[in-house]
């Protein structure tokens, strides 16, 4: 049925014919966990009752490797899909550049601005030469940790209230046999020194890192401070637990086999798929428990310039979308799914749980740039690298990779 | 070279034929008939590589359109551990795979070419792993060597708690790992290849050699083996361009894990060219990669091409 | 070439494995060089066998069994549940259709390109042998090196290639990626395979006046066959089997099996199902499979005719 559709849409699109109004728009992201997929879906159903077209989805499976160069090579190759979740940074820029990426500036002027997003900076990876090329649909955060309440159980103490005082509960659950710190292999372990950077570290040294890419903040006393934790942190993680993807953590902490981990927003929506409830099954710490800002930035949609000859229903089904995904409803639906924060606070959190309360509560103070967002993708694969070499080598010493990072900083544009 | 058809041409070419025509006529249907492969040798091969070496030379980011830099891209290169790492994967996995491959393959052949029973059923069940893909071998091996759930586990569970498979999560042996399954998928072809060859040695020299009394493992080693040239050529070439573009298997079954231990080249331009979005620094591992095919290429193809007019 | 022992079951003594159970009773036939082949054989067929049998006992399992920890142990009641969920309803993000459509996708790009594929790489093979030109070696040689080269590196240029043909994210891109980077192998098997046969009859042919076209139809290919079939199993397993090619230039309508058996084993929902993975990935390598089976005798006898000569 899905096949018939693309290529109804296709055959119309050749034809360029305007009898139909609605029309078929196929996304590409690759929002594929159990909790993500969930969040999608609201997307869809938002678009599909509201507009009258329909949403083709095209997940694609592994975010940097997987789907990253099938998105780019179909929009440089001329076989653009209608809308897509793209990396935003310097790489969207150069598409923009080629007059690849549909201006959006006049479906925002359509709407009166875009002033309800809740910090102003998010929209400054989407602009462009004073335009807006992409859209946040949501604040990604790496900035929790995450606790199991089974865990601590077991062991008979309270649920730790900041960084501290985990850190300082590992012994006893090591001699409980639970894994102080669940991790799952690959990527994950990369978001991991970032979120000691703005809990340890602090608001400045995030900035001074992130934004103004000081290679003497990374030499200094304070981020030492960051690598003495990742180092411990390492201390207590060996490759034989470790597990094939997050998700597996998230299973991990409501059995209580291991007691943290720290991760993405995202987690939390596997965590609730899996039937956990914050406050009875895990505990949330946003910043560590120790900051008040949150480190982030926004996931964003691009609407790629469709070839000449595009059934005009197409086109004007992409503005339909760029305006549903940042509309009120499907913000609401697609958020409490994802566990993730909307970028927009005019809307009803009421039935936001206990961890998005206290972000947003931290979200007032404003966001914090995050690495993912402040640093070109050629640098975060640098430090990807250097992050999974240094959990996996400890002939790696802080001094190194101290000094290794702050070459990275330095080399960094 | 062209002299071996040319007299067979006489016919055609009544007039002595001019420099252009022997360029452009001779052979005429040959050369149109060959157009794909010389557009494929000149526009992929040859085109596409030059513009991998140009543009390794640039700041290029996602699309290529960077300013020249000179060296920069090969400088940040080799002070990349990661990329120091792959290369020393590569030539560790690439010699031991290809030592193995050769030697197990060819063992093989010779017990198979004992005139045993079953002959057939052995072939078949060495040969079917070539049929799979490398993302179902490394699945499938990756399963396998699952730490609780694999072997591992499984022997543990059955009351031999000492034993130790965790090959995939230990930096020192997880290129052991990935040989054990390249070698489960491409012993067998080589095997067959080498029956291959085996086979096409004339019955004549066997007898011959035992009547000079020679054991039978010196005329494999100095009488067999050298007349297999041929097999030997394809299968090298066959085995060592698999090994170089090494990409899927690993992919699939450690992701270049634990840490960066078995990352290697193939991976490494893949990632920078399109997660990293710096084809630049991809496109100068790529060069790097392509340079080094051409130092083992090259001495081969002049001892395959250099002698002109030796097959008739 | 063959000494065509096909498994014929007749003679006397069925079975190693029964001989040596029945222990020293010394029969000249199984002397212990025998024996000592014979268990060399065996054990390297255990090691090719194993990862086969894992696949299809625990594809058959439920999970609760394959978290028991026993990868030797059979199902204990074997269902294709797992099976049916692999090829009906498997999820990616929210198109949960399994394995089926990607499967007729496979079809799809698969036949054509394998046809053209071999075609082309036979003319190659026999103008490279029977009508060299000047600088056809040449050619060759960088059509061989071209085969070490890492795909990666043609990826962006050919995706500029095929958008500049406007055929990007078509089926003919994918038929054309293909017989551009199989035509290596190919080519070399091909060139090889009419190197080895008799020059005399070419020549005569030639003679008569017969051109390129025709001496290639009604001579050289009807004596082919045995190295088509080695070419057919190569491009067909090998084009099955592709996932960059399919996942980046046959367009979305078009994903091939092996993306979407990625896609699945990739895109974790909660806990792995590891039943369905491994069904995934047996009904994936099924088609491969099947075909090497069929045609495995004529596969080793192509192999052995285009391989011996260099």
């Amino acid at each position: 049925m899905k096949k018939f559709a693309v290529v109804a849409a296709m055959a119309t699109a050749l034809l360029g014919s305007t009898a139909v109004m609605a029309a078929e728009l196929e996304v590409t992201h690759w929002w594929t966990s159990a909790g993500e997929a969930a969040a999608v879906a609201e997307f869809a159903r938002v678009f599909e009752e509201t507009t009258g077209n329909t949403w083709v989805d095209s997940a694609l499976a592994g975010s940097g490797t997987g789907a990253n160069p099938v998105i780019i090579s179909r929009i440089i190759g001329g076989d653009p899909m209608g809308a897509t979740q793209m990396n935003t940074g310097r790489d969207a820029e150069e598409l923009i550049q080629a007059g690849l990426i549909r201006d959006l500036t006049p479906i925002v002027d359509e709407m009166g601005g875009l002033g309800f997003y809740v910090d102003p900076t998010l929209l400054e990876p989407c602009t462009y030469d004073g335009k807006i090329y992409c859209l946040p649909v949501n604040i990604h955060s790496w900035d929790w940790l995450w606790l199991s309440t089974a865990a601590y159980e077991k062991i008979g103490q309270p649920v730790p209230k900041d960084w501290n005082e985990y850190v300082a509960s590992w012994p006893a659950l090591e001699a409980a046999d639970i894994l102080p710190f669940g991790l799952a292999t690959g990527w994950p372990f990369s978001g991991i020194p970032g979120v000691l950077m703005s809990g340890i570290g602090g608001s400045d040294l995030v900035l001074a890192i992130n934004r103004d890419k000081s290679a003497d903040a990374v030499r200094g006393p304070e981020f030492r401070k960051v690598a003495e934790a990742l180092d411990s942190l390492r201390k207590v993680i060996s490759p034989e637990t470790m597990v094939p993807s997050f998700g597996d953590v998230g299973t991990q902490l409501l059995e209580g086999t291991a007691a943290g981990n720290i991760h993405g927003d995202w987690l939390q929506g596997d965590l609730q798929v899996a039937g956990g409830v914050p406050g009875e099954n895990y505990e949330c710490l946003p910043a560590l428990g120790l900051g008040d800002k949150l480190t982030g930035g926004g996931d964003s949609f691009y609407f790629p310039v469709l070839p000449a000859g595009t059934d005009q229903a197409v086109i004007d089904a992409q503005a339909a979308l760029a305006k549903t995904l940042i509309s009120p409803e499907a913000q609401l639906a697609f958020n409490l799914k994802k566990g993730s924060m909307p970028i927009r606070t005019d809307i009803d959190l009421t039935g936001a749980n206990a961890c998005m309360q206290k972000a947003l509560v931290l979200l007032k103070n404003g966001l914090l740039p995050s690495g993912d967002f402040a640093l070109s993708s050629d640098t975060q694969q640098q430090m990807q690298d250097l992050n999974t070499e240094f959990l996996d080598d400890d002939s790696i010493t802080v001094d190194d990779y101290i000094e290794r990072y702050a070459s990275i900083i330095e080399s960094a544009e | 070279m062209a002299d071996t058809a040319l007299p067979l041409e006489a016919g055609t070419t009544v007039n002595r034929p001019g420099l252009l025509n022997r360029i452009f006529l001779h052979n005429l249907p040959a050369k149109i008939a060959a157009l794909p492969m010389m557009a494929t040798v000149l526009v992929v091969f040859v085109g596409c590589t030059v513009w991998t070496i140009y543009y390794s030379f640039t700041n290029s980011k996602l699309l290529p359109t960077g300013k020249f830099i000179g060296f920069e891209q090969y400088e940040r290169l080799f002070s990349t551990s990661r990329w120091n790492v792959s290369v020393s994967n590569l030539i560790a996995y690439g010699l031991m795979s290809l030592v193995f491959t050769l030697v197990i393959g060819f063992v093989l052949a010779v017990l198979i070419d004992q005139k045993i029973r079953f002959e057939s059923a052995f072939r078949t069940i060495m040969l079917y792993p070539f049929a799979l893909s490398f993302i179902v071998t490394g699945l499938v091996w990756q399963w396998i060597m699952n730490p609780t759930l694999g072997l591992q586990g499984t022997l543990r569970n059955l009351g031999w708690t000492g034993f130790t498979f965790d090959w995939i999560a230990n930096p020192r042996m997880v290129l052991f790992a990935l040989l054990i399954a390249g070698l489960w998928h491409g012993t067998g072809f080589c095997m067959v290849l080498m029956l291959a060859g085996l086979r096409s040695v004339d019955d004549e020299i066997w007898k011959a050699a035992r009547i000079d009394g020679i054991p039978t493992w010196r005329t494999y080693v100095s009488i067999v083996i050298p007349m297999m040239r041929g097999v030997l050529v394809t299968a090298v070439v066959i085995i060592g361009s698999g090994i170089v573009r090494l990409y899927d298997l690993v992919v699939a079954l450690t992701n270049g894990g634990p840490g960066i231990s078995s990352e290697v080249p193939a991976k490494y331009v893949y990632n920078y060219m399109f997660s990293g979005g710096n084809i630049g620094q991809g496109l100068a591992a790529a060069t790097m990669m392509l340079l080094t095919v051409l130092i083992i290429m090259i001495p081969w193809a002049y001892l395959e091409f250099g002698g002109k007019g030796r097959r008739t | 070439m063959s000494q065509t022992s096909v498994l014929t079951g007749v003679t006397p003594p069925q079975t190693a494995a029964q001989v040596e159970a029945r222990g020293a009773r010394p029969k000249p036939f199984f002397t212990p060089r025998k024996i000592i082949i014979y268990s060399i054989l065996v054990m390297f067929s255990l090691y090719y066998l194993f990862p086969l049998y894992v696949m299809f006992t625990t594809s058959l399992k439920s999970m609760p069994e394959i978290r028991f920890g026993n990868i030797f142990a059979l199902p204990q009641a074997p269902n294709f549940d797992a099976w049916v969920r692999a090829w009906t309803s498997a999820c990616t993000g929210l198109t949960c259709q399994g394995l089926a459509p990607g499967f007729w996708n496979s079809v799809k790009i698969t036949i054509p390109s394998t046809i053209v594929s071999i075609f082309i790489a036979a003319v190659n093979g026999y103008a490279l042998i029977n009508w060299r030109f000047k600088g056809s070696e040449i050619f060759f040689a960088v059509l061989i090196f071209g085969s070490f080269i890492p795909y990666q590196v043609f990826l962006y240029p050919m995706v500029m290639i095929t958008r500049e043909l406007g055929i990007f994210g078509t089926l003919q891109a994918v038929i054309i990626v293909h017989t551009v980077f199989g035509m290596p192998i190919l080519t070399l098997l091909f060139r090889n395979y009419f190197a080895s046969l008799p020059q005399e009859l070419f020549k005569a042919a030639r003679v008569d006046g017969a051109g390129f076209w025709r001496i290639f139809f009604e001579i050289m290919l009807p004596m082919s066959l045995p190295i088509f079939v080695v070419a057919l199993i190569l491009q067909i397993t090998g084009i099955w089997n592709d996932f960059l090619f399919g996942v980046v230039f046959a367009g979305t309508q078009n994903y091939p099996m092996t993306v979407q058996l990625n896609n699945i084993v990739n895109s974790a929902q909660g806990t792995p199902e590891y039943n369905v993975n491994m069904a995934a990935t047996v009904l994936t390598g099924l088609v491969p499979l099947a075909v090497y089976f069929i045609s495995g005798k004529w596969f080793v006898r192509g192999v052995a005719a285009g391989a011996v000569k260099g």
